[in-house]
């Protein structure tokens, strides 16, 4: 069976439906967050350090910290909620009894993520920005990078989730999982300067490290040959990560 | 029993049609070998305790369960090549209603609707008929989370006829309703079958199933132990007339003496016992228990085939 896009759209409507109508008190939290981090750690901290990657320690840590807030935004999105939806509302049973495809209800799902993604990034971007931590026009490339982010995370989010026997392992993922990543993927430090030879390509397989490289390229002006490979990681990851989560789906939903 | 006329079975296509289908989870055989006809317009009933199949079955008819064997048609199309051509002519009310508790019932009925791809002007008219067809609009702003059961389901059916469906499944639809509530769907669901929507239903409540449908099967360890109408199945299984008696087992034998043809069910101390006529039994009971206890004398119905076909065999058990 074919994914349709109409029919997952009116999957993504049903989130927004339900987004739209807290969207005031969602967005609060999304604002403040970036503006605590840069104070404390970027201002705060910074003060101490003079220089990291060849500039200010604020101007470092700004776009590893938009691809991070992606990455929050996607991850609660296809870990608690869709769990909460596939077992407890059996909101996707019912989704089932019309015209919608298992693929349809993955598609509209992930489409959520991206733009919940896009929201949390898009937002911590307008803050760094506005502090005038944004070089223009060269940090406006960065911006395609947020919903990238989103795409990565959603994908392996959701294949844990539709994995999941229970919602407490849930905890394991966020704090074994996305904090390590948040900590060890290049945005607090140029982890190529901490890390020797072959620890090095083993950090090639975290993750968030490829997004935030590709966001701080994006804001320092300077795409070399690297940035392709980030590109390429994120969309192959994502995309063989679809592929097992479609038949994940079917088989959950259907029998 | 509803007064509608049936087109003759033999040559109307059936809107859905079941030929040996089985189900098998792993080790249990869920459903074996059913052969069912649906006919158009009709309001057919599955009925049976509950891990008898019919829920099983049901999901298979709407194609989210895959049968291991066997062949099914909707609308005389294959259900596993044609999900989607199905879905969009039949609608479904599940045994537990999932509905977004937050959000008023229009719009659950809008969100709902749209995985139709029901045009937003065609929508609004759609939700705002069928706010009025169950009775939703004293509720309209609410937030479902407040609303009774009764509302809660009202809703549910309103969101499976969106797409005013053909066939209409509705799975076990007034369980744990209180009797206003109940009676008031099933008013519904008799004006939508005069409409010319097909109804397929599972209920436990034989009332419910005597009232609503045309026809039913009775459902066991995932077969179909019987079917055709009410009155036929009475007719087939037990008599036309039930005489309730408490009485023992000595007593019983006292009471019908040899005749161990007679089909009777025994539940505790109560005993059943179906005959075409029970003037002569009753006089007999009077004679020999002098009027103590009081027996009673009804007319048999589909609850008393239920139990002989699905409960105890007493009659058969004794000997």
């Amino acid at each position: 069976m074919t994914l349709s896009l109409p029919h997952a759209v009116s999957v993504w409507r049903r989130a927004a439906s339900m987004y739209a109508r807290t969207w005031k008190l969602n967005l609060l939290p999304n604002f403040f967050e970036p503006v605590f981090y840069l104070m404390a750690i970027g201002v705060g901290v910074g003060a101490y350090i003079d220089q990291m990657g060849g500039m200010s320690y604020v101007e470092f840590l700004a776009p590893g910290l938009i691809c991070v807030a992606a990455m929050n935004g996607a991850s609660f999105e296809v870990t608690y909620n869709i769990y909460v939806r596939l077992s407890f509302e059996k909101a996707y049973d019912a989704m089932l009894t019309t015209p919608l495809q298992p693929e349809d209800v993955l598609a509209g799902e992930l489409l959520w993520a991206v733009t919940r993604a896009s929201i949390y990034g898009g937002i911590f971007f307008l803050v760094v920005a506005a502090y005038g931590l944004a070089p223009m026009p060269s940090a406006l490339l960065a911006l395609p990078v947020v919903p990238l982010t989103g795409l990565l995370f959603a994908m392996i989010g959701v294949t844990f989730t539709l994995r999941v026997p229970t919602i407490d392992f849930f905890s394991f993922y966020f704090t074994l999982f996305l904090t390590p990543l948040f900590l060890f993927s290049d945005v607090f430090f140029p982890i190529e300067e901490r890390l020797g030879g072959g620890w090095l390509l083993v950090a090639e397989a975290l993750p968030l490290l490829h997004p935030v490289r590709l966001a701080r390229s994006c804001f320092s002006g300077d795409l070399g040959w690297i940035a392709l490979w980030d590109l390429a990681y994120v969309l192959g990851v994502s995309a063989a990560l679809f592929g097992w989560a479609r038949r994940a789906i079917v088989a959950r939903l259907t029998s | 029993m509803a007064a509608t006329e049936l087109p003759s079975a033999a040559n109307v296509e059936p809107v859905v049609r079941l030929r040996g289908v089985s189900k098998r989870f792993d080790e249990r055989l869920a459903v074996d070998g059913v052969d069912l006809d649906v006919p158009p317009g009709s309001c057919f009933g599955l009925l049976g305790p509950n891990g008898a199949g019919k829920t099983t079955t049901l999901r298979m008819v709407y194609g989210v369960t895959r049968p291991t064997e066997g062949e099914i048609r909707v609308f005389g199309l294959d259900v596993a090549r044609d999900p989607r051509s199905v879905r969009a002519r039949l609608g479904v009310t599940l045994q537990e209603n999932s509905l977004l508790e937050a959000l008023s019932p229009e719009d659950n009925l809008r969100i709902f609707g749209r995985y139709h791809l029901i045009g937003a002007s065609e929508l609004e008219s759609r939700v705002g008929e069928l706010m009025d067809f169950l009775e939703l609009r004293s509720h309209a702003g609410v937030a479902v989370r407040h609303l009774s059961g009764g509302y809660q389901r009202r809703l549910s059916i309103a969101m499976s006829l969106l797409n005013r469906p053909e066939l209409l499944i509705l799975d076990e639809p007034t369980t744990g309703l209180d009797p206003a509530v109940r009676q008031a769907l099933w008013a519904r669901v008799r004006e939508l079958q005069q409409g010319g929507t097909t109804v397929l239903l599972t209920t436990h409540y034989m009332d419910e199933a005597e009232r609503l449908c045309d026809r039913v099967a009775v459902f066991a360890d995932g077969r179909v132990e019987s079917e055709g109408s009410p009155a036929e199945l009475v007719a087939r299984h037990l008599a036309a007339e039930t005489l309730e008696i408490d009485c023992d087992k000595e007593t019983e034998r006292g009471l019908l003496g040899p005749a161990h043809e007679v089909r009777r069910i025994r539940a505790g101390n109560r005993l059943m016992i179906y005959v075409d006529d029970a003037a002569p039994l009753l006089e007999r009971v009077h004679r020999l228990l002098d009027g103590n206890p009081r027996p009673v004398v009804r007319p048999t119905n589909l609850e008393d085939v239920f139990l002989a076909l699905t409960g105890t065999r007493i009659g058969e058990a004794d000997q």
